[in-house]
């Protein structure tokens, strides 16, 4: 269904006639051609309202032809991939594109909260905080969600993103930004010396303004130029042209942050395609040749639909063969907006007339106006007529005095152009201002490594543009990987195109006159903030909230800040800018995190028997990056509980084992092994003996304990370190600090080897039966050949070797059995088998932690980070014949206070009550309040031995009230009972049966 | 932000982890039998553990990298600007000098 | 002239020529009672509180740029009370306290909005540590629930509960918490210190102390010139360290980059605060409809007042995983603060070494929410020598006596609190 476009040229641009694409826009069936973006083709078929503003909802149409557009922003697409806030003006159109206008109700043409344009006198800037305030209750429930349902722009659609991102590196001597005339004469001349050279532009095509422009480089037609310098570009093996890629951000160390949009112009990504793609750019040198946007003036209606800047109209006429209007004004303070006057003469649009605020024309101006035969007016706008629809006449107020109204459909403006000076300024340098163009350029202070050249600099010329362009590249890549020649500059054929400005900010008139389309800021708003005070850039910004938009201030920043200059009575330097921060485009978040979503947010680490426990059915729960298996159901078993107390009892009774992977392991190796760990653990290491464990804990240096773990003897040098599951990582780099940094004299090596081994917990009294059927019969098991706390080597049934540690967490007697990681799985399987006379099990983290709490051990939640050894029970571990790390800080006065709160088991008074982690202790009688706050209780389990609930807590002067009745306080869960504070070792308190 | 470690290359400071000023040293271990517990003890180590000079400048700081080589590097690096000037191995610059005592 | 809906329509009609300015511009005087450095919400608050509460009206201000263009100006605007341990809990409620009332207090809208915030939980070892965490805050008379997996996706529906690496299990809710518009406060408190007739200096940079024959601090000099005091305030969060140093202090604090995000403008999505218990992310939703997001620190120190790319990627990975929804959305602006990174994560408001200096540092991640309660304690130390119920455990010798407040339980290692 091809729709007739009214306004698109019979001939010209650079779109594809022979594609049509049909789409639409707020439901209404629209074409355009390949190669138009959604702007052209709304511009094509004479559509003009296309989006509301922000705060008074106006109506506004297509302001820009770039990305600094401010009006027209539509939801593009619809469902999970609906997308808010999309500008028209870099929307390549694609077939059955679908986009709606938005923060409008019940439609575009009549939107009900355009009432607030009523309010205007009153919704001034920052009216909001002078009012609301009362009643203080009203704010939340009445003032606030309307204020929030009238703000915002387009709804995002609140489904999850089904398009794919990913990430990528590339590195280069040269990155150029922008692929007009500098950008491509940068590139060539950095591509020929051989230099690795990135140019990126962020349109579809590289061409920049020369897609839109006439002139003459080098003896052929711009356009034609630059199809030579792509080709030229393409056969360099060292040249990469990235298109839809925009330059978002300067990092530290030449790192450069940009966007490039991979899919955005089809209506899906095909299949294992990504969406867009986040590049890291790593340069050394970076030219930025990201041009200029032109700034609107303002006066008076200078929102209607249908005003437009003068460089965008000829955008559309000479790039995409679509006309704004057919009967044009053009209100200019500069040389530049006259080349739009003469697109449109050459394209057959009628002018009705040039107000210029300059009385002196050049000849070629004059020459122009004659054989057109339209008005030039000296002079400025005083008004805009017209509607939503458009504009249908201009009120222009002469140099002379007087007001004429002339009938025009479209108004083109002028204001002059800003340098791009946002990349350049990221590192917070301050752009300088130049008074001859009347516009900010990059300042001193610019990232190390970059350049900037062309319009960026404030070269507008084109010959300008070429020759800087040039030399930029050259010298960019002369500094980095460049050797051979950068060839000649490319000359434009009129070298004189200097640019003559009169700079006008703002025009006195009726009504309102817009600064800051999108957010409403108008140009007496400027004023009142200045009357108040908000004098400074940061101060006006944030009181209007100028230049907070979705364009990020590329229109209105600097016109703002020259309007303030003018109010205040300064100069425009005194003035001075805002920040420029990153992005320099707005990036979808998604780009941002790339595949790093969903269940692949953080890798999975899984431990060796995790296969085998998913096969028997068992949960699994997140340790850190880790997935551990909670416990092992049985048929018939429904609740977690049923399967943990079964394990509990079988171990305790029998036998079981566990996958104790997870616990970090760091082979400590060297003859200063032993010292070395003598500093960091504060009991000794270096008198255990060979073939002998032992139970360590570190302190940090200020005292606290950092971690706890069993340390082997493996050899006179070797020791086997494990760490907690949690704190793998942080002891590794810790210990390698003490290693590299602080005592590099001591010879030991450490190397982490926690991914190395599989390792299993096999306890219960018939542990020892079990590992008989699994080690070589030769190997001497016994209490006496194998005693608690030994540690060997021994070889397995079938050869190959293990390492065996006589070690117990769940208070039986246990051995851990260690084996090359890649065997763990095969492990798992043959303690099922060789353990089936005893009645093996596997048992999870659940029946792990259900043992560790009835045998008093402590854990993650008692070593958090603020307890001292003497807190967790093991101060008398400290050796008195050495230091150690934390020994002097662990004295501080309020460390060793003697109302600190210690270790205690705690279980509740009725045997039928659960107990609650994070339950606080109240001593019984007292006020509940921070004063009688004692502790908390820290872990808990259902004891299956004990038939009750029990748990640990950290209590105040717990050690001196075993026995007291405390209550356990827990107002979240709106429980409160009575618990006995006890010893914390609930089960075989004299440890007998981890002896054997 | 860039760092060139003298092992692996020049890497983004993503794989790396900061510990922070590399200039306080940490009093040097002592023999138990020869001044525990010596005043001025507990003075040092709060200077060495709490204090910073928090410099506004050229500073030269520990960095860990754990994405690579494992190594600790002193990183020569400007806090105002995130420049770095240097970055070389760490070997033991974090200690005061060690008393031949100490050695057990 | 007050502000209310009768004098902004009287003002409309006539052009809102009327207004006058928000706060004065005075030329410094000679001498002051109490000079605060700093013009951040904690300076101005002080100032405020000093004024208003303690009678002290001869008061100086020195900001060395624009008030609020350090922190207060920088921050995410989130404000909450849901702090467990002991020093902590009652300021940081005393703080919300003023907080519900500051509208009024002022004479200025700061949009305080008592939406909620919620810290989720993805494992049962969070749950824990939450319960332990509520239970305090209820123990203390602060309102907080803890919401299970059904409570929170009735609440945000929109949260990942199907395919996430870390499932939600649940919450710590605490619905007081929430947002505040955070330029407002500073403005709010320059105008009503204003009229209290606190003189509020702007561009005014101080590079020295002065001192007598004692050592006892006399004044400040300045960009302005000598300004003479009878005490001196420091709140100049982010900058501490430095200040400190021109009065032969050393600090324990260091000086860190923490990055914040805000997206485009979008219509309302989230009704609270939500903080992700799995990955580094935060987030709100302004008034505007801009996603108001973070994460962590950079992690190393800085002044740059701007941060790198790992960091932004982590936020935004954090923030999809959480809620996949906003793949599309588009992040708008990215900039970074110094934060004043104390060894203990707590601030430090106390008397100093040096007679007649006085700090107020160390805020951390802390400082915006803390605003009036860290105005109203430093005003009491200022006026009276002796330091507030609420914030005597902020001092300064607590890492020499092994009292450190460390909700993380990281130690002395700034950059993980």
């Amino acid at each position: 269904m091809t729709v007739y476009q009214p306004n698109r040229l019979d001939k010209g641009g650079l779109i594809d006639r022979s594609t049509p694409l049909d789409f639409t826009f707020d439901g209404k069936h629209l074409t355009g051609f390949a190669g138009d973006t959604l702007a052209s083709a709304l511009v094509a078929n004479g559509v003009t309202l296309v989006g509301r503003s922000f705060k008074y909802h106006r109506p506004r149409g297509i302001l820009t032809a770039g990305s600094e557009e401010p009006n027209a922003l539509v939801e593009l697409r619809s469902g999970n991939r609906r997308e808010a806030n999309t500008k028209a003006t870099t929307t390549e159109l694609y077939y059955g594109l679908e986009a709606q206008s938005q923060n409008r109700w019940p439609s575009l043409a009549f939107d009900v909260m355009s009432v607030n344009q009523l309010f205007s006198p009153i919704f001034v800037a920052g009216f909001y905080y002078k009012t609301f305030m009362w009643p203080a209750k009203f704010w939340e429930k009445l003032y606030e969600p309307a204020i929030r349902r009238a703000a915002g722009l387009g709804r995002p659609s609140g489904l999850a993103d089904p398009d794919h991102y990913e990430k990528a590196w590339a590195h280069c001597d040269v990155l150029v930004v922008g692929s007009g005339a500098s950008g491509l004469a940068a590139a060539l001349a950095a591509g020929r010396t051989g230099a690795r050279t990135i140019l990126a532009e962020e349109d579809s095509r590289a061409g920049g303004r020369l897609l839109s422009d006439q002139g003459e480089i080098d003896g052929v037609s711009a356009r034609d130029w630059v199809e030579g310098a792509l080709a030229e570009l393409a056969s360099l093996p060292n040249v990469r042209l990235m298109t839809r890629t925009a330059v978002f951000g300067v990092y530290d160390g030449g790192t450069y942050g940009a966007l490039e949009r991979v899919n955005d112009h089809v209506p899906v990504p095909p299949r294992h395609q990504v969406r867009q793609r986040l590049w890291r750019i790593v340069a050394k040198r970076c030219v930025v040749a990201a041009g200029a946007v032109e700034r609107p003036i303002v006066f008076s209606g200078n929102d209607r639909p249908g005003v437009m800047m003068a460089s965008a109209v000829r955008t559309y006429i000479d790039r995409f063969a679509a006309r704004p209007g057919r009967n044009l004004a053009v209100f200019a303070n500069n040389d530049d907006a006259w080349k739009t006057v003469e697109a449109a003469h050459r394209a057959g649009i009628g002018i009705a007339a040039v107000v210029d605020v300059r009385k002196e024309l050049t000849q070629a101006q004059r020459t122009l106006a004659q054989a057109a035969g339209f008005p030039v007016l000296n002079g400025v706008i005083h008004d805009v007529h017209g509607g939503a629809k458009g504009v249908s006449g201009i009120e222009v107020q002469l140099a002379s005095g007087k007001r004429e109204t002339i009938a025009a459909d479209c108004l083109a403006m002028s204001g002059g152009w800003n340098p791009a000076v946002g990349l350049s300024s990221h590192h917070r340098g301050r752009p300088k201002w130049r008074e001859d163009i009347a516009a900010f350029v990059p300042g001193d202070d610019i990232p190390a490594g970059m350049v900037v050249a062309g319009a960026a600099n404030g070269a507008f010329s084109l010959d300008a543009c070429l020759r800087e362009g040039h030399e930029a590249g050259a010298a960019a890549a002369a500094g980095s990987g460049g050797r051979k020649a950068a060839g000649n500059a490319a000359v434009a054929a009129n070298p004189d195109d200097a640019l003559s400005i009169a700079p006008v900010w703002h025009v006195e008139g009726k009504h309102k006159a817009f600064v800051d389309f999108q957010h409403d800021v108008t140009a007496s708003d400027v004023a009142l903030a200045q009357r108040e005070g908000f004098e400074s850039v940061e101060h006006l910004k944030r009181y209007t909230t100028l230049g907070m938009a979705t364009d990020q201030g590329k229109n209105s920043n600097v016109t703002g800040l020259a309007i303030m200059a003018e109010v205040s009575g300064r100069s425009i330097p005194q003035t001075g800018t805002t920040i420029y921060r990153p992005p320099q485009v707005p990036v979808a978040i998604g780009a941002l995190a790339g595949h790093n979503r969903d269940e692949k947010f953080h890798a999975a680490r899984q431990a060796p028997s995790n296969h085998w426990a998913a096969e028997r059915g068992a949960p699994f729960v997140d340790t850190g990056l880790w997935k551990r298996a909670q416990w092992y159901p049985l048929p018939g078993e429904n609740d977690w509980l049923t399967s943990v107390n079964r394990e509990v009892v079988t171990v305790r009774n029998g036998v079981g084992f566990c996958d104790v992977s997870t616990l970090g392991k760091i082979d400590v190796m060297g003859p200063d092994a032993g010292t070395f760990l003598d500093r960091v653990y504060i009991n000794l290491f270096s008198t255990l003996a060979v073939g002998k464990a032992r139970y360590g804990l570190m302190l940090r240096d200020d005292g606290i304990v950092m971690d706890d773990g069993t340390t082997s003897r493996l050899a006179e040098d070797h020791y086997f370190m494990t760490t907690t599951t949690a704190k793998a990582g942080p002891v590794m780099q810790y210990l390698e600090y003490c290693r590299q940094v602080l005592w590099p004299e001591l010879d030991v090596q450490l190397t982490s080897c926690t991914d190395q081994w599989a390792t299993f917990s096999v306890a219960g009294p018939k542990s020892r039966d079990l590992l008989r059927n699994i080690v070589d019969p030769a190997e001497d098991l016994s209490n006496e050949g194998f005693p608690f706390m030994g540690v060997r080597e021994v070889p397995l049934r079938g050869g190959m070797y293990a390492r065996l540690f006589r070690i117990s967490f769940s208070g039986e007697m246990a051995f851990e059995i260690s084996v090359p990681a890649r065997y763990g799985d095969a492990l798992a399987r043959n303690l099922m088998i060789a353990g089936e006379p005893f009645g093996v099990i596997p048992y999870g983290t659940e029946a792990l932690g259900v043992m560790r709490i009835e045998k008093g051990h402590v854990a993650g939640p008692e070593l958090n980070g603020t307890t001292t050894a003497d807190d967790l029970g093991l101060g008398k571990m400290a050796s008195k014949k050495k230091d150690f790390v934390g020994r002097v800080m662990a004295t501080r006065e309020a460390l060793v206070a003697p109302d600190r709160q210690v270790v205690v088991g705690i279980k509740p008074v009725d045997k039928a009550r659960r107990l609650r982690s994070g339950a606080h202790i109240i001593p019984k009688g007292a006020i509940v309040g921070p004063d009688t706050d004692q502790g908390y209780v820290t872990s808990v389990c259902h004891s299956p031995m004990l038939g009750q609930w029990v748990g640990l807590g950290l209590v105040e002067r717990g050690r001196e009230r075993f026995g007291e009745i405390v209550r356990a306080h827990d107002p979240l869960r709106g429980e409160d009972y009575d618990v006995e504070i006890c010893n914390p070792v609930f089960y075989d308190p004299e440890g007998g049966r981890q002896r054997g | 932000m860039r760092i060139a470690c003298p092992f692996c290359g020049e890497r983004e400071n993503g794989e790396f982890t900061y510990l922070g000023d590399a200039k306080p040293q940490r009093p040097a271990m002592v023999a138990l039998d020869a001044g525990v517990g010596a005043s001025g003890e507990q003075e040092a180590f709060y200077d060495y553990v709490y204090l910073r000079d928090n410099v506004a400048g050229e500073m030269s700081e520990y960095w860990y990298h754990g994405g690579g080589c494992r190594s600790w590097l002193v990183v020569q690096r400007n806090t105002m600007t995130h420049e770095i000037s240097s970055v070389k191995a760490a070997a033991g610059t974090g200690a005061a000098a060690v008393k031949a005592s100490a050695r057990s | 002239m007050k502000y209310s809906i009768f004098s902004l329509a009287r003002a409309a009609l006539s052009g809102h020529r009327n207004w006058s300015r928000t706060w004065r511009d005075p030329q410094p005087k000679s001498h002051y009672d109490v000079v605060i450095i700093g013009g951040g919400g904690h300076g101005l608050a002080t100032a405020y509180f000093l004024a208003h509460t303690y009678g002290i009206r001869n008061v100086a201000v020195l900001e060395k740029g624009w008030i609020g263009s350090g922190n207060a100006g920088r921050n995410t605007t989130i404000i909450r009370s849901n702090y467990m341990l002991p020093g902590n809990t009652g300021f940081y409620e005393l703080s919300m306290k003023l907080w519900e009332r500051m509208e009024q207090d002022l004479n200025y809208n700061t949009m305080v909005s008592q939406r909620g915030i919620v810290n989720l939980y993805h494992s049962d070892a969070q749950r824990d540590a939450f319960a332990r965490r509520g239970n305090v805050m209820r123990i203390n008379g602060i309102d907080a629930e803890l919401l299970d997996q059904a409570q929170i996706r009735r609440m945000m529906p929109f949260l990942n509960f199907e395919n996430a690496r870390f499932p939600i299990q649940g919450g710590l809710w605490q619905p007081r918490g929430g947002t505040a518009r955070h330029d407002a406060v500073v403005w709010g408190y320059a105008h009503a210190a204003d009229k209290y007739g606190v003189d509020i200096i702007q561009n005014c940079e101080v590079t020295g102390f002065t001192h007598d024959q004692n050592g006892k601090i006399t004044g400040v000099e300045t960009s302005r010139g000598k300004i003479g005091a009878g005490k001196v305030g420091m709140a100049v969060a982010g900058s501490s360290s430095r200040v400190a140093a021109m009065a032969g202090l050393r600090l324990p604090i260091e000086s860190h980059v923490l990055q914040a995000f805000v997206s485009e403008a979008i219509k309302p999505l989230l009704p609270g605060v939500v903080t992700f218990g799995a990955g580094h992310f935060y987030v709100s939703q302004s008034d505007k409809g801009g996603l108001v997001f973070g994460g962590d620190l950079d992690g190393y120190n800085s002044y740059a007042q701007r941060g790198n790319m790992p960091v932004m990627e982590d936020v935004c990975e954090g923030g999809m995983a959480l809620m996949p929804m906003i793949g599309r959305v588009r992040l708008l602006r990215q900039w970074g603060g110094i934060m004043d990174m104390s060894m203990d994560g707590t601030p430090i408001i106390d008397r100093t070494p040096v007679d007649g200096l006085y700090l107020n540092a160390g805020w951390c991640y802390g400082g915006f929410k803390a605003t009036p309660g860290s105005g109203l304690v430093f005003a009491q130390l200022l006026a009276t020598d002796t330091p507030h119920e609420e914030a005597k455990r902020f001092r300064l010798d607590r890492f020499q006596r092994g009292a450190m407040i460390d909700e993380k339980g990281q130690g002395a290692q700034p950059n993980l609190h």
